[in-house]
């Protein structure tokens, strides 16, 4: 069983999509970033994504590129995020999954880090650098661990790959809204729909969709389509524009808030 | 000349790109897509006579290639060993460079692409990518760290001067290693339209083949030309790794000949044993950067540390993954040079033959004047070395000038 799914059960219980908030380990210290997790929870947040930070993050845009660098540089390590998965899942009882890219999972050592991220309490990894076919390690050390494993797919995914990566898949799949890096966008995607849709014919996995949303009614539209909404810079813009963490949290709550209301009113 | 760029058979990477246990594809799955289309262009390419026939011409007529392989008599008399100079440096754009940008913007058309982008550290790849960009009429964007544009500020003009946007990174260490983040960035949300046209044997699959590929003549050129000049093979190649692009340009040649040692030599900057070094080799682990798993200027945490060189095209924190397979499996010798001995390698070339280096290749030439004694010794008679001067120092008159404190007050 995943370990995230009864998110999705609940959700679908409920007849909504799941809200995915993301926030890195460490920003803007261990303990804020704690703080603001439990925040976003607290708020109508679902599930935690806690981005573990890289330096030299090849996906991100620059808000959350410039969130990683603030906790980097205040010196969080691993260990500390899998102190913060444990600390936010104890506090919370959501779900908490981790996302980062491969060279610090492949440093801490996979089956050990495996190990470690089920210890704490976390539901599983989404990999943003790593792609099934150099995953030989992680998916023994996920089987071994029992933790999901998100893999990404793009509109620019042939059908064969959708197909290949979603079986390689546990928990949901991670549908990346448009051609592009993290950032909240504007407008909504026109291609994220004919990709949840593509891969609706390839894998009953629920199906999250990220990048380019931070508004309530964005949240809603791809509600519509999508099993999870994923947001990640919209809400970690609230911390980063703050005066101090006070103003931070409260905007933060605000917007997970707004969030949480637009996947309860579905634009179908 | 024949066909340079046509590889033999059976050599690695395999087809998934791995050179050993270095290699690979990390990279977000938004761009499989596209280097699946480039391996496919690239793979038609290299066994089509069209392609190759235009790419040879190309070589020949517009960059001047086969570069000379030139008898430095004055310098051997120093170092102790015969040195033969490749001069990468006479080729048009400065460089080896314009080898692997002709190659790739020639693909580039090929696929229909309109607009190419590249990193740059010391200009010198930003500069022959901009020069390929105006020949075959292609939009181009050139990300460089900040840190380099102030380094390098005649680079950047000569870019511009070429048309070519150039594009300040302030990310990071503003340094290469964020101008290639940054270009990555571009390339995922724009790949429909964009060639990412890396400028050394690195990144994902198919990057370190097909870069390797375009250069390698280099090594076909020199081991010819060494033959004729000698009758016999070197005993030595020396070059200076950075991505590595122009040592794995020469060396691969030479690979199959069990008697030639080759010789990287990275940059060790104010010694590796400070820290403060670009020796990913020398002083790096195992890890994943860049699309790639190589070695790696890391933290126990997998964080990449910044890297220093005196040299803005050697200041990189890791190194084409073929050269970690060279190295591990032993065909290769990687030693660090620091910054002095570089420099004194420099003016030394300067003095005796009246070649002004590019502070990459003095590095080479700094090696080489290292390992001569000792290959002396061995062999039990003046060596022969073949050092790639990869491209030439104009680039970097700024930065020597103070080092060695000779520019006037403005």
């Amino acid at each position: 069983m995943s370990r995230i799914g009864v998110a999705f059960d609940k959700a679908r219980a409920d007849g909504r999509a799941v809200l995915v908030g993301c926030m890195p380990a460490g920003f803007p210290t261990v303990e804020g970033s704690i703080a603001a997790m439990i925040a976003m929870v607290e708020a109508g947040v679902d599930v935690i994504e806690m981005e573990i930070p890289y330096s030299d993050p090849v996906m991100d845009g620059p808000v959350i590129q410039k969130a990683s660098d603030i906790a980097l540089a205040g010196g969080v390590r691993t260990a500390d995020a899998l102190r913060i998965v444990d600390t936010v899942a104890a506090a919370t009882g959501a779900p908490v999954v981790t996302m980062t890219y491969w060279n610090p999972i492949e440093q801490y050592g996979v089956d050990s880090f495996a190990r470690d991220l089920a210890a704490a309490g976390g539901t599983g990894l989404i990999t943003p650098d790593l792609i099934p076919e150099e995953a030989g390690e992680w998916l023994a050390a996920s089987e071994a661990h029992g933790l999901d494993r998100t893999f990404l797919v793009s509109p620019s995914s042939t059908d064969a790959r959708l197909k290949m990566t979603a079986e390689h898949c546990r928990g949901f799949v991670y549908a990346t809204a448009i051609m592009g890096v993290t950032g909240a966008r504007s407008q909504t995607s026109e291609a994220a729909p004919i990709l949840v849709s593509r891969l609706r014919e390839v894998t009953d996995l629920p199906v999250g969709v990220g990048l380019g949303v931070g508004t309530g009614a964005q949240a809603g539209t791809v509600a519509g389509y999508a099993d999870a909404v994923i947001v990640g810079s919209a809400l970690i813009r609230c911390l980063l524009d703050a005066p101090d963490q006070a103003a931070g949290l409260t905007a933060l709550r605000a917007l997970s808030a707004e969030l949480a209301e637009g996947v309860r009113n579905p634009a179908r | 000349m024949s066909t340079d760029a046509a590889a033999p058979a059976g050599q690695l990477p395999d087809s998934a790109g791995h050179f050993g246990r270095f290699g690979g594809r990390f990279v977000p799955e938004a761009l499989v897509a596209a280097l699946d289309e480039l391996d496919a262009a690239y793979r038609k390419a290299m066994t089509d006579e069209d392609f190759l026939a235009e790419f040879d011409a190309l070589l020949r007529d517009y960059a001047g290639t086969p570069s000379l392989l030139y008898e430095a008599r004055r310098l051997s008399a120093q170092i102790g060993a015969r040195v033969l100079l490749k001069r990468e440096d006479l080729n048009h754009t400065g460089a080896h460079k314009v080898r692997n940008v002709l190659g790739q913007a020639l693909l580039t058309k090929r696929m229909g692409k309109r607009r190419v982008i590249a990193e740059t550290g010391a200009g010198q790849h930003g500069v022959a990518t901009a020069t390929a960009a105006a020949l075959f009429d292609l939009e181009c964007v050139v990300y460089m760290g900040e840190v380099d544009t102030e380094r390098q500020a005649l680079n950047v003009a000569r870019m511009r001067m070429l048309g070519a946007t150039v594009v300040p990174v302030t990310t990071g260490s503003r340094t290469l290693k964020d101008a290639m983040n940054e270009a990555m960035r571009d390339w995922v949300a724009n790949v429909d339209s964009t060639h990412y046209l890396i400028g050394t044997a690195a990144g994902p699959h198919p990057f370190p083949e097909m870069v390797r590929d375009f250069v390698r003549g280099i090594g076909v050129e020199a081991r010819q030309q060494c033959l004729d000049l000698t009758g016999a093979l070197p005993d030595a190649v020396a070059a200076c790794v950075g991505g590595g692009s122009n040592a794995l340009g020469i060396f691969h040649a030479f690979v199959p000949d069990a008697g030639v040692r080759l010789y990287g030599f990275e940059a060790g900057g104010e010694g590796v044993a400070t820290g403060r070094h670009a020796a990913s080799i020398t002083g790096g682990s195992a890890g994943v950067l860049h699309g790639t798993r190589t070695y790696v200027l890391q933290n126990e945490d997998g964080q990449t540390v910044e890297s220093h060189s005196i040299s803005a095209g050697l200041d990189y924190p890791g190194v084409g993954p073929e050269h970690a397979w060279l190295h591990d499996s032993g065909r290769a010798t990687y030693l660090p040079v620091d910054d002095d001995e570089a420099m004194a390698a420099f003016e030394l070339l300067c003095r005796t033959e009246g070649i002004i280096p590019a502070l990459e290749s003095s590095h080479a030439l700094a090696g080489a004047r290292k390992i001569a004694p000792q290959l002396a010794a061995e062999l039990g008679r003046e060596p022969v070395i073949v050092v790639n001067l990869s491209g030439r120092g104009d680039k970097d008159v700024h930065t020597a000038g103070a080092y060695f404190g000779i520019l006037d007050k403005e």
